[in-house]
């Protein structure tokens, strides 16, 4: 077993590991909280192990989850730039939406590109189309809405899923929150300039027992694969005491975003590539 | 300010000298387990007409935790007295907030359990509930306050499950934070006023924003040693 290569991933996970680890700062609880997690005597042996269990994931870099999350964004900062280069297809009192929007997918393109420096990947090249099953979706505006909340939807399960793996980690943790939050803010004015054109749709993801994908969409259905969970951290959200009786389905399916793994967001995601 | 680029040659930097204690890790360990679990927390406890919200990871859950009660107490009051004017919709949307804010508090509450601080009395005497820009400015700043409390404070939370439950609120209050700027002013639900030039949104740290949700509460207000806020 190669002791600096586990090391090492315990870190990509765990950010702060070496600080607990260190004796010059704040040590000793910490690395009291750290051994009483493994017997002492098998403490070798269980290094390779160690990070799975203390954390429950396999390991990522943070350069690997930063080039995710660039490529997430190139794609999304290209989608922005060719709805707003079509001459017909965003009305003149939506525009002000999309400017915004796709100013801040290219400054997350930019930032994640200046983090990363040489490390950073290249663009892929893009069919906005889906391989046809978004055929229209550079000429009619009902598509282009959809696609696109469809992309801000997912951006946020994808940052989400990857902030585990940046546990501890004070400006890259916080850099991704950030992002996290504006495709937040995005996904829901999508969402809002949907509904004013008469889809019904919320600006937070509903749903029921039995519908995880509000969109009305069925092609993308694994962008909101278990977004009906309600379940969290062990509370049936659903039991809870609500204004007058207990928590609705619908308001605990609303109230909690979920994470998607890097794997799914790929999956839904490599349509879109073309090389 | 550290810059990432910095962060992320630090890395490198402490590796190695982790490395170097490497050796003597396990000894040191061996000497300090017996020390484990003495460490006592002192969450909810009420000094002075202030409540401790604890150490460690229970007080950034107290902490979400008395930001979600301020937010759940106002949106009960916009419902429960809706402003002049009210469209059905904007009815609707600010119920929807409500019970997502109600079910966020009472989730935190369940999860704290017996480390939950007590129910905490708002102030919201600043606020006109009649007048709809009293209170979608209200809204505004409650809502952006959170996103940004809670991006500030992720790093600090230890167990990766309690972060991932931070994230899956969060994004819901930046949800809401951009539907009432939008209601406020169609376009504005992520302008420059929120949004940085790198395309970030707000993080503040629970110093900054203790003494703001301090000023909406009457009676008990909150403190966290643990965090550095006396």
């Amino acid at each position: 077993m190669n002791l600096f290569n586990v090391i090492d991933e315990i870190q990509q996970v765990d950010p702060e590991f070496k600080d607990r680890m260190s004796p010059r700062r704040d040590a000793i609880k910490n690395i009291t909280s750290f051994g009483s997690k493994v017997a002492v005597a098998a403490l070798p042996f269980a290094f390779s192990t160690l990070f799975k269990r203390a954390y429950g994931q396999t390991t990522s870099s943070v350069n690997d989850v930063l080039n995710f999350a660039l490529t997430l964004e190139y794609l999304e900062a290209y989608f922005y730039n060719q709805g707003l280069a079509q001459a017909n297809l965003i009305p003149a009192a939506d525009k002000g939406y999309f400017t915004t929007v796709a100013g801040h997918e290219n400054a997350h393109v930019a930032f994640l590109k200046s983090v990363l420096g040489s490390a950073a990947v290249a663009s892929p090249t893009f069919d906005l189309t889906a391989k046809g099953t978004f055929s229209d979706v550079l000429t009619n505006y009902n598509t282009y809405l959809a696609v696109a909340e469809t992309f801000e939807d997912t951006g946020v399960r994808a940052y989400k899923g990857q902030a585990g793996f940046l546990l501890g980690n004070q400006v890259v943790l916080t850099a991704a929150l950030q992002i996290h939050a504006v495709e937040a803010r995005h996904a829901s004015a999508i969402r809002y300039l949907r509904a004013s054109k008469g889809v019904n749709i919320k600006p937070w993801i509903s749903g029921s027992a039995t519908v995880s994908n509000d969109t009305g969409i069925a092609a993308v259905n694994a962008s909101y694969a278990g977004e009906n969970n309600t379940m969290q951290g062990g509370v049936d959200i659903t039991t809870l005491n609500a204004v007058s009786g207990k928590t609705s389905f619908t308001a605990a399916i609303e109230s909690f975003d979920e994470p998607l793994d890097k794997a799914s967001v790929l999956a839904i995601v490599t349509p879109f590539i073309k090389a | 300010m550290k810059t990432l680029t910095q962060e992320l040659q630090n890395e490198g930097m402490a590796r190695r000298q982790f490395l170097r204690y490497a050796g003597t890790g396990a000894a040191v360990m061996a000497g300090v387990l017996t020390m484990a679990s003495c460490s006592k927390d002192h969450a909810g406890t009420v000094v002075n007409d202030h409540v401790d919200l604890g150490s460690g990871d229970i007080a950034i859950l107290n902490y979400a935790y008395a930001l979600e009660q301020l937010e759940a107490a106002f949106y009960t009051q916009v419902a429960a007295t809706p402003y002049s004017n009210q469209s059905a919709y904007e009815k609707a949307l600010l119920t929807d907030i409500r019970d997502h804010e109600v079910a966020h508090r009472e989730f935190f509450k369940a999860a704290l359990a017996g480390n939950a601080i007590p129910g905490l009395t708002p102030d919201f005497s600043s606020i006109n509930f009649s007048d709809r820009t009293s209170v979608l400015g209200a809204a505004k700043a409650f809502e952006d306050l959170g996103v940004s409390a809670y991006n500030g404070a992720g790093y600090l939370i230890k167990d990766v499950n309690y972060l991932a439950l931070a994230g899956k609120i969060v994004s819901v209050e930046a949800r809401h934070a951009s539907l009432i700027r939008n209601l406020i002013a169609p376009g504005s639900f992520a302008d420059s006023t929120v949004i940085d030039a790198n395309g970030l949104d707000g993080a503040k740290s629970p110093q900054q924003v203790v003494p703001i949700a301090n000023t909406y509460l009457t009676g008990k207000k909150i403190l966290a040693p643990a965090l550095g806020i006396f």
